[in-house]
């Protein structure tokens, strides 16, 4: 048994290749039970979009496909900074994988603020199935409700797009701000020189796969929820 | 069946059930041989191989791939039989007659509503009519039941919004369990009733002391109802030949195109969903005008529910012939408020 | 690496010395070093006594139903009974059924039968058994504030509706689901990654083969009930949600979504018992296994097939003609792995040498009951007859035979089978035999009156009857005292062999595997002296080689023998 004063290999592992092979097969069973989470959401979604076609995509048209686009691009940027902080901790080079982490983690944090300004344009539209969706916004002024039937579309029905839109992005966001933790931590460690040994990068990979993962998700929920519908502009 | 006064078999009242039964058996001796030549496996070897001495020789077997394929194949086959048979079984229970008359149920928590196509309304009871086909049509109020009635072997879960069927050629007089098979709440077990099949001259027995007394011409039959309600609800007004909506004379059972390309089957789903959900699913060539009318179909002075009205209106456009659409009258004024010609206001 | 001295060819010598060292058990007497353990025997053992507590809670909900079914007018209300059956299905199924044999003997015994230190995430492992109790707590809470009425099943639109704590229970739900796909997670990754040299696949013991199987359902179908259970949770909580049929929504989507998870679940309860079962079998008949490979690929197969048949749930639910076609097709086929594995078990006896300790008869008892409740879930796979069975005592009969005739019989299998590895403590031979046929027994008299009821058309969940109906249901209940009698019995012997049992040795059933042959009994805590290397098959009863049982089977009180069997390296 090769002994390790470090404490890089983990008791139970033979060697670091073979710790380092666990955690990634790991990482990626664990993606793939997200899939199904998400697979699941993505059936049901599928099932009533195919009975209800014109109710979502007119639920979809006032989605906002600007947010959407900046929040794209936000979260693409951070896959490529923790990427970058893979190789420098393939370096042990933890000053650059401590910038990385934090570029990542802010713009996460910024996804997120246009997530809940999103959410709250939401609100004030009184998009939110229920009781707001049959009140009125302003005195005099149709509620959602009535929008929707006078445009000939069953406003239960798109009530139902709008409980998938905010069951999917909100199970997204939580998936985020699980991920956030998780590179925060990294930083953590990364402030304690656990990063100093080389052989530790496959741990920011790791958490680099779930983070792309996240990232993927966001795509297609982009293109099932906010693309499905016609949009006149982007805001 | 009796065994010791204990009852082991319920009483078969249809010829479907006598059907179940026949599978049952098949199955039963299939796999009661099945179980059986295990068990004997188990004991035969456990006696005839109990250790002996404590240095017991064993032979070394692995295994053996033409044993494999044969335990593996010969359950298949006869799996297949049983799903083959089960099929056919299944079929026979699954679509009625087609000239076999309609009743309809409405479960809900916790009662059977069964309406008869000549008005008759039941509670947790059935009457029904010795060799006589019958389809039910079943739809929930509230939560998914199940209609189940072990004489006949059958059973169908009762769905909220959406019409099933089923269908009974009953053919043994007598008065048989009819249970709720799905968990609905506190009165679940108390969702019960009977079914009682009935020789002609008892049926006639029975319906002479149900028929509902009503003022002026009446036959009190389900679709009369449905022609009231018609009525009421000012379905006349567009439906007719002024051309502001399809007339219903004749199109029961018709395949009618949509606008979305698509066709339709003129059958309850579709009556009830053109009522409550007119926009979905509009003739080809109409425009879509025709108001919900869902929430306010319910008629307490009448004492029906909102599926119970749509039943009726239901059973009215099935005998709905050329030249009967009614005309309004006074008898029944418009509500205040509604739209009487394009444009005016009462 | 110092592989000259490490090369141990793991060839049935076993550890000199009773348990003098430090064992897992006596590694550390203090909370901490429990409740912070990472040791994944420990971690087994504290899932041993939590599983226990809810099982106990689930047998009290079980004779309380019992207790409401001896009058056909009920003994409790009918609202009382309601949550009290929901009580009974959802801690016995998760919080009992599914974690049993994976979190107890999983988590004991994969790492050392593959010749592995510990789990390849031993963190995990433990954050796995407080994930599981977090969702335990959940469901207790939930049950103490009132309880809910809904079945186990969840239907909407009832259980939107329902005025019981519906949320709660989801809640707790996908939390101890989460903790089956950790443990899952660990189980797969371990197999692959940790095995010692010369520990093929093909030489796993197939306790390794039928977790392997159960990890890979666990890790793919609970999502699906996580994400169907939240669903459920906004529901009720937003109080509007994707299955409420006003909206539009289709109550029949969560029962596909639903069920989708809920019969693979029934594998993952199911296959772990399958593979303790193969080595009570071969150890207590002294034989190889018959048909290794078939034995192990068929539980690849019931995982996979059992990914298809869900819908064989829902024929009379509106589901579609050509839907239940397919299903009832699919559920033929994977009937049939399941009766390779029973022929191959029962094969295995063939020219065997038999005796009929505690674990054997648990497993012969197991054989037969479960081929009981196998066969008769082809009436319900068969659609004509399930027109007429479905959602009667003939569904219910037949899942506790398969679940509680079949699995939890494997459990007190392998809990009586490994109990002096793991306590390195022997219980009395006389009583535990007892237990076992009280088990059988009691457990005939409660479930046979309810396939004849359910045929009769008895429903489920129905807290009243029609009258003449009360003698099997009374046979049935007093049937519940035997089998509640049965079950009590080895929590007195087997917590008395703790305190006052003999030591058992390292292998007192002179079986084969790693488990036995290169570890103490109770194991050290990094569980090998020597690192395992494997050469051979599993199961090699029938070779000069074979370790020799160190127990004698006289009756009625077959002691460990006095001696221990001692080898030098």
């Amino acid at each position: 048994m090769s002994t390790d004063s470090s404490g890089v290999l983990c008791h139970h592992f033979d060697n670091i290749q073979q710790q380092q092979s666990a955690a990634r097969m790991g990482m990626w069973l664990f993606l793939v039970t997200e899939v199904l989470f998400f697979g699941g959401a993505f059936v049901a979604y599928t099932a009533y979009r195919i009975w209800y076609p014109e109710a979502f995509l007119a639920g979809s048209s006032k989605l906002i496909l600007g947010f959407a686009a900046i929040n794209s691009v936000l979260l693409l940027t951070s896959s490529l900074t923790i990427t970058f902080g893979i190789h420098a901790a393939h370096r042990g080079d933890e000053k650059m994988l401590k910038r990385f982490l934090l570029v990542t983690i802010l713009l996460a944090l910024v996804f997120l603020g246009i997530k809940a300004k999103e959410y709250y344009i939401d609100f004030q539209e009184h998009l939110i199935p229920g009781t707001l969706f049959i009140t009125p916004v302003h005195e005099g002024h149709p509620s959602p409700a009535e929008e929707f039937e006078a445009m000939g579309v069953n406003p239960g029905h798109v009530q139902l797009f709008f409980m998938f839109y905010y069951c999917m992005t909100g199970i997204h966001v939580l998936h985020m701000i699980v991920g956030v933790g998780l590179i925060g931590w990294l930083y953590f460690l990364a402030t304690r020189g656990y990063f100093k040994h080389k052989e530790r990068f496959v741990y920011v990979e790791v958490t680099s796969l779930y983070w792309h993962f996240v990232d993927m998700m966001w795509f297609f929920l982009v293109a099932i929820l906010y693309a499905a519908g016609p949009h006149k502009s982007l805001f | 069946m009796l065994v010791a006064n204990i009852p082991i078999l319920p009483e078969r009242a249809s010829e479907q059930a006598a059907q179940v039964d026949y599978l049952f058996y098949f199955i039963s001796a299939v796999t009661g041989a099945g179980t059986l030549l295990v068990f004997l496996l188990l004991i035969g070897f456990c006696t005839a191989y109990r250790r002996k001495t404590m240095n017991d020789k064993t032979p070394r077997i692995l295994g053996s791939h033409q044993l494999e394929i044969f335990w593996s194949a010969t359950p298949l086959v006869l799996f297949l039989v049983m799903f083959a048979w089960g099929v056919v079984v299944f079929d026979q229970g699954f679509a009625a007659p087609a000239d076999a008359p309609e009743i309809f149920v409405v479960g809900k928590q916790w009662m059977w509503k069964a309406q008869h196509p000549n008005g008759v309304r039941e509670i947790n009871e059935l009457h029904l009519l010795i060799n006589q086909p019958v389809k039910l049509t079943l739809i929930s109020e509230d939560v998914i039941h199940s209609y189940g009635v072990p004489a006949f072997r059958d059973k169908i879960d009762v769905l909220p919004a959406r019409y099933v069927t089923t269908w009974y050629n009953p053919n043994r007089a007598g008065s048989y369990h009819l249970f709720c098979d799905q968990l609905c709440g506190t009165g679940h077990s108390q969702m019960i009733g009977k079914i009682h099949v009935m020789e002609k001259a008892d049926y006639d027995a029975w319906l002479e002391g149900k028929r509902p007394v009503k003022e002026g011409p009446t036959d009190g039959s389900l679709a009369w109802e449905g022609r009231q309600l018609f009525m009421k609800l000012q379905c006349s007004s567009c439906h007719n030949a002024k051309g502001r909506a399809p007339i219903l004379e004749g199109i029961w059972g018709t395949t009618v195109p949509l606008k979305d390309g698509k066709t339709a089957i003129v059958n309850e789903g579709y009556i009830r969903e053109s009522i409550l959900h007119p926009k979905r699913k509009v003739h080809e060539g109409w425009e879509a005008i025709m108001p919900t009318f869902e929430g306010q179909l319910s008629d307490p002075t009448l004492g029906l529910s909102e599926e119970e009205t749509l039943i009726r209106l239901i059973a009215f456009i099935k005998t709905l012939g050329p030249g009967q659409t009614p005309v309004r009258t006074e008898q029944f004024p418009p509500p205040i408020g509604a739209k009487t010609e394009l444009g005016e206001k009462k | 690496m110092s592989t000259i001295s490490a090369l141990h060819t793991a060839n049935h010598h076993a550890p000199s010395g009773p348990a003098a060292k430090t064992n897992y058990l006596t590694d550390g007497y203090s909370w901490k070093s429990w409740l912070l353990t990472v040791d994944h025997k420990r971690i087994g053992i504290m899932y041993l006594v939590s599983v226990t507590a809810f099982f106990l809670i689930g047998m009290a909900a079980a004779g309380l139903i019992r207790y409401n079914l001896i009058s056909p007018s009920g003994m409790l209300t009918a609202d009382q009974y309601n949550k009290v059956f929901t009580a009974h299905g959802i801690v016995m199924v998760f919080l009992f059924l599914v974690p049993v044999i994976p979190g107890v003997f999983g988590n004991f015994f994969i790492p050392i039968m593959i010749g592995a230190k510990d789990m390849a995430f031993p963190k995990l492992n433990l954050l796995s058994w407080y994930v599981y109790m977090a969702g335990a707590f959940f469901a207790c809470y939930a049950l103490l504030i009132g309880g809910v009425d809904t079945g186990w099943t969840l239907y909407p639109p009832y259980s939107t509706r329902s005025s019981t704590n519906v949320a709660p229970v989801a809640v707790a739900i996908f939390i101890a689901g989460f903790s089956s796909i950790l443990t899952g997670l660990n189980i797969v990754v371990t197999v692959h990654r940790m095995r010692c040299p010369g520990m093929t696949w093909f030489r796993m013991p197939l306790f390794v083969w039928a977790m392997y199987a159960t990890s890979l359902i666990m890790l793919l179908a609970t999502p699906v009930l996580a994400v169907t259970v939240s669903l459920l949770a906004v529901e009720r909580l937003a109080g509007i949600g994707i299955f409420d049929p006003k909206l539009g929504g289709d109550p029949l989507l969560f029962q596909h979504m639903f069920w989708f998870y809920s019969h693979p679940a029934v594998y993952i309860m199911i296959l772990p018992g399958m593979g303790i079962i193969s080595e009570v079998i071969t150890c207590f008949s002294r034989k190889n296994i018959f048909g290794y490979k078939a034995v192990a690929w068929s539980s690849v197969g019931i995982a996979v097939v059992g990914f298809l048949v869900w819908g064989h749930h829902m024929f009379v639910a509106g589901q579609g003609y050509y839907s239940a076609l397919v299903f009832s097709l699919l559920s033929m086929f994977v009937a049939v792995p399941s009766a390779i594995k029973v022929f191959n078990w029962s094969a295995t006896l063939y020219k065997g040498s038999i005796t009929f300790q505690a674990p054997m008869l648990y497993a012969l008892g197991f054989i037969a009951l479960f081929t009981v409740g196998g066969v008769t879930g082809l009436f319900l796979s068969t659609m004509g007859t399930d027109r007429h069975l479905h959602d009667t005592y003939f569904v219910i009969a037949h899942f506790h035979f398969t679940m509680v005739g079949g699995m939890v019989l494997a459990y007190f299998a392998g809990l009586h089978f490994y109990w002096p590895k793991m306590t390195g403590k022997m219980y009395s031979d006389f009583w535990s035999r007892i237990a076992a046929i009280l088990m059988c027994v009691g457990f005939f008299m409660t479930f046979v009156p309810q396939f004849v009821l359910g045929y009769m058309g008895m429903p489920r969940r129905y807290h009243q009857y029609p009258p003449e109906w009360q003698v099997l249901n009374v046979l049935s209940s007093a049937g519940s005292t035997v089998l509640a009698l049965g079950y009590l019995f080895p929590f007195t012997y087997l917590i008395h062999s703790i305190f006052a049992g003999k030591p058992a040795g390292s292998n007192p059933w002179g079986a084969t595997g790693i488990e036995w042959t290169d570890t103490t009994s109770p194991p050290v805590t990094h569980n090998f002296e020597k690192l395992p290397v494997v050469t051979e098959m599993p199961y090699e009863y029938s070779l000069p080689t074979a370790p020799k049982p160190t127990f004698s089977y006289d009756l009625p009180t077959g002691d460990v023998a006095k001696e221990e069997h001692t080898h030098v390296h």
